[in-house]
């Protein structure tokens, strides 16, 4: 709706936004300004960046803010998931130099791509609009793509780069017929405008719901949820490894938040219609999550479908649709963070006379050679597994109480079905570690203090959330109350 | 929205019975309309069937023409311009351009075609049945929408109630779509620039800085003896 008289709106609400798309801005002048490749510098400089955006974030006001001509909202649940986004894009950061370093990728155009993709994460979470939404996701996935194919001499980092680009454009395409029909039956794309056209009636209207569907699938493929999974894999394998633990850190935490804004706020009043999508996604993913990963050679691959399997059990939180699941997904979302970030600086680790390796069959002996980090492995495991007294127990948890509650028992038996298979191919990591004989000589000794760092950091909370779980589940259940306002 | 046009789309207030000449003008809009339409789907079906790949891009400009006058249509002279300008005179010189230039042999693209015809063709016709039914079905919100689908007022123009919302009531999407553009410029650049080493380049400044003193020595030189 436009009002007649144009009032500027205020820009404070935008401030992180603005703070990041001017640092970004700044450090490609400083790059290109300094024609000597000064990696090290543009990258501390990201990373610093992104922190302190983090915390201009976290000191925003409690109260839900609509801003910008309402096309930006800023409540609880939108600072916590740009407060993760943030950090996990400074952590997918502080883990690169090293890396790309051997792998002669230094170019400034990295750290930098990273904070621009971030930046489109923060507005997907903070969109109140249809249209906010779709520029989000653009402004987030062009950097991924390009980052994908940063190797390009390689062939299957330039096959990754195209096919995560080609199915990106296929899903933004599904995404926007979805919005076009929305917008056709409601008149406007604001969200609180939506919740309001959107009622239980409009869910009888064929075309209201396959634009909720079509829009559902395109954000399902950025979550990388099964039957929308199949480019996971190889881009998870094909890209670099620094980019690839980018990639399973944070889009996704993006892209989930974005499914619970939409579900709970334009389309609360068509749970029927939703419910068995979400239904749909989760039990697919987790079923590809447990039975793929089983034969799986490569440590990147594995992670890859061990991470469609996370989504399932995060969507199975949202399927429940009450106050516990969205916090079970947050939580859910949050250790998943966690273990994925010590699960790849592992990954980067893994190095033999200076040389990448990722088979799982290279952790054989590690056990010997390194006890500390095949230890620290075992607990990362572990806690994927849903170990007690694990974090990632408490995770999954939370989501089968929240579908307990909600009575969807065949739901809640198919996802302990899920856990029990998955469990059975990170064991074999650890039997490989710990039983195994190396074929070759042992890995490197890591000498890198951030990769070390993230790893003690990853285990640390892993293992002691338990003694302290007040401040993360107070957290939590503030984000999720907001989201029911 | 603002861009909607002449053509009242919703009947907001009853109908009134047409006159004569609204009933004509009328009939030479939907006259045009199915023409266009007709050559657009037609053209389309072109784009991707031809033998020849530069007979595709003119079909896809013949295309974009007709888009462009749906666009006159509906009163949104600005996107119809924009559609020409940018989709025919840039994006579709630029495809003939690169398939003149590329020697690509489209035979050998099409040829698994005949493998993945069967399937694709009943997913096609899956969901053209559906978008059939979908359609067919098809209502509207109409008190949420009627507001929102008022035309502009007649004296602004077209161009100019564009101009009026995109800089100050979407401003924010009009800044993110230029941070889009850049991505794509950085994501070009790091994609296909290789620094080559080595390289004789012509440099200007080199050029006029050099001094007639400092390359040049005149040399006096006797019969029979030559330079040294």
């Amino acid at each position: 709706m436009i009002p007649p008289v144009f009032v500027a709106p205020s820009l404070a609400v935008a401030f992180p936004l603005i703070f990041l798309a001017g640092m970004s801005l700044m450090l490609l002048l400083l790059g290109v300004a300094r024609k000597t490749e000064d990696f090290k510098s543009v990258n501390n400089l990201a990373i610093f960046s992104l922190l302190a955006v983090a915390i201009v974030v976290a000191r925003f006001s409690d109260e839900r803010m609509e801003g910008l001509n309402g096309l930006f909202v800023s409540d609880p649940f939108a600072i916590l998931m740009q407060i993760m986004v943030l950090v996990g894009a400074a952590v997918a950061l502080s883990m690169t130099p090293r890396y790309v370093e051997r792998e002669r990728l230094m170019r400034i155009e990295y750290p930098i791509l990273v904070m621009l993709s971030t930046l489109g994460m923060m507005v997907m979470i903070t969109s109140n609009d249809l249209m906010t939404l779709y520029l989000g996701i653009e402004l987030q996935s062009l950097p991924l793509y390009v980052l994908a194919a940063m190797q390009r001499d390689t062939v299957k980092s330039t096959e990754a780069g195209l096919k995560y680009f080609i199915l990106g454009a296929l899903s933004s395409g599904m995404l926007l017929y979805g919005c076009s029909l929305l917008y056709g039956y409601a008149g406007t794309t604001n969200y609180t405008a939506l919740q309001l056209a959107l009622t239980a009636e409009a869910g009888m209207a064929p075309g209201v719901v396959v634009g909720m569907v079509l829009l559902m699938i395109g954000i399902a493929f950025k979550l990388a949820a099964a039957p929308f999974h199949m480019w996971v894999p190889d881009v998870y394998e094909g890209a670099p490894t620094s980019v690839t633990a980018f990639f399973a850190l944070v889009p996704k935490i993006a892209a989930l938040a974005l499914m619970i804004r939409l579900l709970s706020g334009p389309f609360e009043n068509m749970v029927d219609q939703w419910r068995q999508v979400i239904i749909i996604l989760s039990v697919l993913s987790m079923a590809v999550g447990a039975i793929a990963a089983i034969a799986q050679t490569n440590i990147k691959r594995l992670l890859a479908y061990s991470s469609i399997g996370h989504v399932g059990f995060a969507l199975l939180g949202l399927a429940a649709d009450n106050a516990e699941g969205a916090r079970a997904v947050i939580v859910y979302a949050m250790f998943y963070m966690v273990m994925t970030a010590g699960a790849f600086a592992i990954v980067l680790m893994m190095k033999r006379k200076d040389r990448m390796v990722e088979q799982i069959a290279d952790l054989a002996g590690l056990a010997r050679s390194q006890p500390l980090v095949a230890a620290a492995m075992t607990i990362i495991m572990f806690s994927m597994a849903g170990i007690p007294p694990l974090a990632g127990f408490f995770s999954k948890l939370f989501v089968f109480q929240a579908i307990i509650d909600a009575q969807l028992y065949a739901l809640a038996v198919f996802g302990v079905i899920a856990s029990v298979v998955s469990a059975y191919y990170y064991l074999r990591v650890i039997k490989v570690m710990y039983f195994d004989d190396p074929a070759d000589e042992a890995l490197d000794r890591s000498n890198d203090p951030a990769l070390t760092g993230v790893l003690t950091i990853s285990v640390a909370v892993l293992l002691f959330f338990i003694i302290l779980p007040t401040s993360v589940l107070t957290w939590a259940r503030e984000a999720a109350a907001a989201l029911a306002q | 929205m603002v861009t909607a046009g002449k053509r009242n789309w919703l009947p907001i207030s009853k109908p009134t019975r047409p006159t004569g000449k609204e009933r004509q003008q009328t009939m030479i809009e939907s006259l045009f309309f199915y023409v266009l339409s007709g050559v657009l789907v037609l053209s389309a079906l072109m784009v991707i069937s031809a033998q020849n790949p530069v007979h595709a891009v003119l079909f896809l400009i013949l295309a974009f023409f007709n888009a462009a006058g749906l666009f006159v249509l509906l009163g949104a002279e600005f996107l119809a311009m924009i559609l020409v300008i940018v989709y025919v005179g840039a994006v579709a010189v630029l495809f003939l351009f690169v398939v003149m230039m590329l020697d690509i042999n489209f035979a050998e693209l099409r040829r698994g075609m005949g493998r993945y015809l069967p399937l694709s063709g009943l997913v096609g016709t899956v969901m053209l049945v559906e978008f059939f039914w979908i359609f067919s079905k098809w209502t509207s919100d109409t008190a949420a929408v009627a507001p929102h689908m008022r035309h502009a007022p007649l004296e602004v123009s077209n161009t100019h109630a564009l101009g009026q919302v995109l800089y100050t009531h979407y401003a924010y999407i009009f800044q993110l779509s230029g941070l889009i553009l850049l991505v794509a410029m950085i994501g070009a650049i790091t994609l296909t620039l290789r620094h080559r080493p080595n390289v004789r380049r012509q440099e200007v400044s080199r050029q006029v800085d050099r001094h007639p003193k400092d390359v040049l020595r005149v040399e006096k030189i006797n019969s029979g003896e030559g330079v040294s």
